[in-house]
């Protein structure tokens, strides 16, 4: 049902990453519980839900972190749903974390610069004497970081340790390195969270350019339904692991089994 | 013999087209771009104002209309206005921070027709005030990002479409760009700079090329500037100083402007760079003496203490210098030694190595920074300008530096100061006159043709220029002694807790002022004291910060005259605010306006009051407005003599 609703979003563009039937229990939890989902080539989706709903679970199994108990996950049709995180990376799929993860020793540079790893060639001999093809590969690669770093607005940053930068400024600097990678697929695990509102205005327009920009397909996880409801194309909506809506913004915001499960009952409630 | 005489050099863009036929490879402009610097020669830049004049003639711009440019400092923008001026236009930068109703008033003022905008941010904000601005034709943009789907707007283009557009146009119309460029004359009009005026409107000083050519031969001429010399290129364009020193200075003779990468990375590419010169209002000279002291805090013991030994050496021979002492064999030897460990690398961090001159201007900077600055080696002279005059007037020579004038007038420049004080100039630098307002233009020239500056000044013995304030603030308290606020202000503003002071006392018995505290200073004081705060509101009703602030003042007073020593103050729980019309662009108080709006906070100082309820407007960025109540503590006390009278 889900990719009637979605080619007829966006003409018939066949979606890019499909998610059929997948379930995640560990032990006795069952953390996902059947969830499909697509999502249409050149999109921003949106998956939201209450806390514990599945949402980070659903992400570690679309980028390997988390092998899916039943199901089948695809990337331009072909199946990933075994592969390890490296190779689906190499694929073309890049996350970023709840918890930021960079290496906080290392400059921004240096950060996005790993972001390359999966385009890098050369062996460690000829990278070790900078030489020849090594070296212009690497010119290649940072030129591909500069771009990367004009684009987030990250010049000023370009040479500090990532350790002592801002909360907001790491998670800008961690999206860069997911950037770095040139995804066909960028999966952002609450890139906004933490954020004062400049930030997070910031992040929604940088989230939209490069979705419009660079015409890479976006999956976000987001607590701010302000955003969510700003940017996203479509929105999925789980709830104690399961799928219990999906739609554009506005039809989401009116499916009473969302209003219900979402808005209604959580403990949170109602800061929609 | 000037430029101006001859006529094929007599406007910018004309000496654009002769750099690009003389010096043709040369670097003109650059421009640093995804971390390298990239460079324009001079006929680069030449093809690309040519083109992009073309491009602006194909949309239909000609001869006296307007174009202006908002945005970063890019050359792209520089080319713009050259462009502009080439076709006989005139060009009218304007601040990009400006808020939307100055921006209206400007643009529409102006007659703009074509507005160069550097990127989606600045579209955006001419495109919300569009349908208040009669006269824009086209909007120009130089960065496409997030441009993409402008493209439904019929009077959105790109640079580079212009460009080609302009390269189409012209193999139409071969000769038509050589047929404009010879049409422009020395008395043309430029560029239409507004000042934000510390009273009303913003009026539009209208430069002539006669004027920003004269005045750039003038500096540099007395100031031994060369071509090939490196300037950075940071200051905003909307403010004319940039007009003289880059655009101006460069094209007469020759030197390159850099356009730093962004905003934020100012100071590395000013390291990077190590320019010939750099010209900085004093607050940037202030931020870097702070990163100095910082830095010399963070250091290890020993070269703490190898800083600070040779830091006294260098400010014993700088006073020795500056009072005509022989400075002892001695100290000579250490300072060269000082030189090898200390001030050679400090300079070389600030990215002053190469820097043969440096300039302040603009406001006082204090004499003990100053004195700092040139003990390490650091040739900062005072300068002195202002927009009718093409921004400069006088200039310190070099074996001339001190903190108190502001040097000598530059040559070919005329100063007489009238008998109330009022500092008037003559000379070619003198501007045309303001945009559409001959009755304001009249008063400012006096019968015999000079322009009042409006600032209160004097000629000391030495033949340098002193200024004291603006000539209209300068007042009297009540028992008739003079009172100069700015001058009060300044030393005030010193102390590296205030960042901002507006002192009162224009017939009154007392001198009592208004300070913003520096949030930076403050809040690391603060924090190294555990004192927990949440924002500049709450840390500047500190009874605390009320204390150390008192202090300052009480310092600053031991070396004011005792009339115009500061008696009460008040902390205010906002920042002074251009955008809430306090201060100009440039920072400067608007006194009068800022008089009238806290006109219950200068009653409570004069009738006693322990604290004041103050109801003040603040605008926000996108010119919203909010009310902001709030009761705000009044410190010190009326002198017993005067708190008699006023009982």
């Amino acid at each position: 049902m889900s990719a009637a609703e979605s080619l007829a979003d966006r003409g018939a563009a066949a979606p890019i990453l499909t998610v059929e039937g997948v379930s995640k229990k560990f032990g006795g939890v069952t953390a996902v519980q059947d969830v499909s989902l697509e999502v249409p080539r050149g999109t921003i989706v949106s998956v939201i839900g209450p806390n514990g709903a599945g949402k980070t679970s659903l992400l570690n199994m679309v980028s390997g972190f988390y092998r899916p108990d039943t199901g089948v996950i695809t990337l331009d049709g072909n199946a990933i749903t075994t592969l390890r995180p490296s190779q689906i990376a190499a694929r073309g799929i890049a996350r970023t974390f709840q918890n930021i993860a960079l290496f906080s020793g290392l400059t921004v540079l240096d950060n996005l610069m790993l972001g390359r790893h999966v385009h890098m060639r050369a062996g460690v001999l000829t990278s070790a004497l900078y030489w020849g093809p090594a070296r212009r590969e690497e010119i290649a690669h940072r030129a591909r970081c500069e771009e990367i770093i004009e684009f987030l607005k990250l010049q000023d940053l370009r040479k500090q340790q990532t350790g002592a930068l801002s909360y907001g400024l790491r998670k800008r600097v961690e999206l860069g390195r997911a950037l770095a990678l040139e995804p066909k697929v960028l999966l952002l695990d609450e890139p906004m969270g933490g954020m004062n509102q400049d930030e997070k205005e910031d992040m929604a327009r940088y989230v939209l350019d490069v979705n419009i920009e660079r015409g890479i397909t976006v999956v976000l996880i987001e607590h701010d339904m302000g955003v969510v409801m700003d940017i996203s194309d479509r929105v999925v909506v789980l709830d104690r692991g399961r799928r219990i809506g999906a739609g554009t913004p506005e039809e989401v915001q009116r499916a009473p089994a969302v209003i219900q499960a979402y808005l209604g009952t959580s403990k949170g409630s109602r800061q929609a | 013999m000037s430029l101006v005489d001859s006529p094929d050099t007599c406007t910018l863009p004309k000496l654009l087209a002769r750099n690009a036929r003389q010096w043709s490879t040369e670097p003109a402009l650059r421009e640093k771009n995804r971390g390298i610097w990239q460079t324009y020669s001079w006929a680069d830049y030449h093809a690309l104002v040519r083109d992009f004049a073309l491009g602006l003639a194909s949309l239909g711009f000609t001869r006296g209309e307007k174009l202006s440019v908002i945005g970063d400092n890019r050359p792209q923008l520089y080319a713009a206005q050259m462009s502009a001026s080439a076709l006989g236009g005139y060009s009218v930068p304007v601040y990009q921070d400006s808020i939307a109703a100055e921006l209206v008033y400007v643009l529409n003022h102006a007659e703009v027709s074509v507005v160069v905008a550097e990127d989606q941010e600045q579209v955006d904000k001419i495109l919300s005030l569009k349908d208040q601005l009669s006269n824009l034709r086209w909007i120009i943009y130089d960065d496409p990002r997030g441009m993409a789907s402008y493209a439904r707007y019929p009077f959105i283009k790109s640079f580079p479409d212009v460009v080609e557009a302009g390269r189409a146009f012209g193999r139409g119309q071969a000769g038509f760009f050589e047929a404009e460029l010879s049409k422009g004359g020395a008395d043309d009009v430029a560029m239409i700079a507004y000042t934000s005026g510390t009273t009303g409107n913003p009026k539009g000083a209208m430069l002539t090329h006669r004027n920003l050519i004269t005045i750039a031969e003038a500096f540099a001429q007395s100031e031994g500037i060369r071509r090939g010399d490196n300037w950075l290129s940071y200051l905003p364009m909307a403010w004319l100083g940039d007009a003289t020193f880059t655009v101006g200075v460069g094209l007469v003779v020759g030197t390159t402007a850099n356009c730093p990468e962004s905003p934020e990375t100012v100071q590395r590419d000013l390291r990077e760079l190590g320019p010939s010169g750099l010209v900085a209002p004093p607050r940037i000279w202030e931020n870097m003496l702070t990163t100095v002291q910082v830095k010399g805090d963070d250091a290890t013991p020993l070269k703490r203490w190898v800083y600070e030994r040779f830091r006294r050496i260098a400010e014993q021979v700088e006073l020795a210098r500056s009072e005509g002492r022989p400075v002892p064999a001695g100290q000579r030897f250490w300072y060269a030694i000082g030189e090898f460990l200390v001030y050679g690398p400090v300079r070389d961090q600030l990215g002053l190595r190469h820097a043969r001159t440096c300039y302040t201007g603009g406001a006082p900077l204090g004499a003990d920074n100053f004195r700092f600055f040139r003990s390490f080696g650091i040739n900062l002279k005072q300068v002195y300008g202002a927009t009718e005059a093409s921004a400069l007037i006088a200039c310190q020579p070099d074996r001339e530096a001190d903190p108190n004038s502001v040097g000598r007038t530059l040559p070919g420049i005329n100063v007489r100061v009238d008998d109330r004080g009022e500092v008037l100039v003559n000379g070619s630098n003198v501007f045309k006159g303001y945009f559409k307002q001959d009755e304001i233009t009249r008063e400012t020239f006096t019968s015999d043709g000079w322009l009042k500056t409006g600032d209160a000044g004097f000629v000391d013995p030495r033949g340098h220029l002193v200024i004291i304030d603006r000539a209209k603030d300068v007042g009297k308290l009540s028992d008739g002694t003079p009172f100069a606020p700015q001058f009060v202000e300044n030393k005030l503003k010193f102390s590296p807790y205030i960042r901002e002071a507006v002192a009162f006392g224009d017939n009154q018995p007392f001198v009592a002022a208004m300070i913003a505290i520096d949030m930076t200073t403050v809040g690391t004081w603060a924090e190294r004291r555990n004192l927990a705060y949440t924002s500049f509101m709450d840390l500047s009703r500190k009874p605390e910060v009320a204390q150390l602030v008192g202090e300052e003042i009480a310092k600053c007073n031991a070396t004011l005259p005792v009339a115009a020593r500061v008696q009460r103050f008040l902390l205010l729980n906002k920042e002074l605010d251009a955008d809430d019309a306090e201060m100009t662009r440039t920072r400067k108080v608007r006194r009068r306006f800022v008089a009238e709006k806290y006109a219950a906070v200068i009653e409570a100082f004069y009738s006693g009051k322990r604290e004041v309820e103050v109801s003040m407007e603040i605008t926000f960025e996108d010119g919203r407005k909010a009310t902001l109540e709030s009761i705000i503590a009044l410190h010190g006390d009326a002198p017993p003599v005067t708190a008699r009278q006023a009982a």
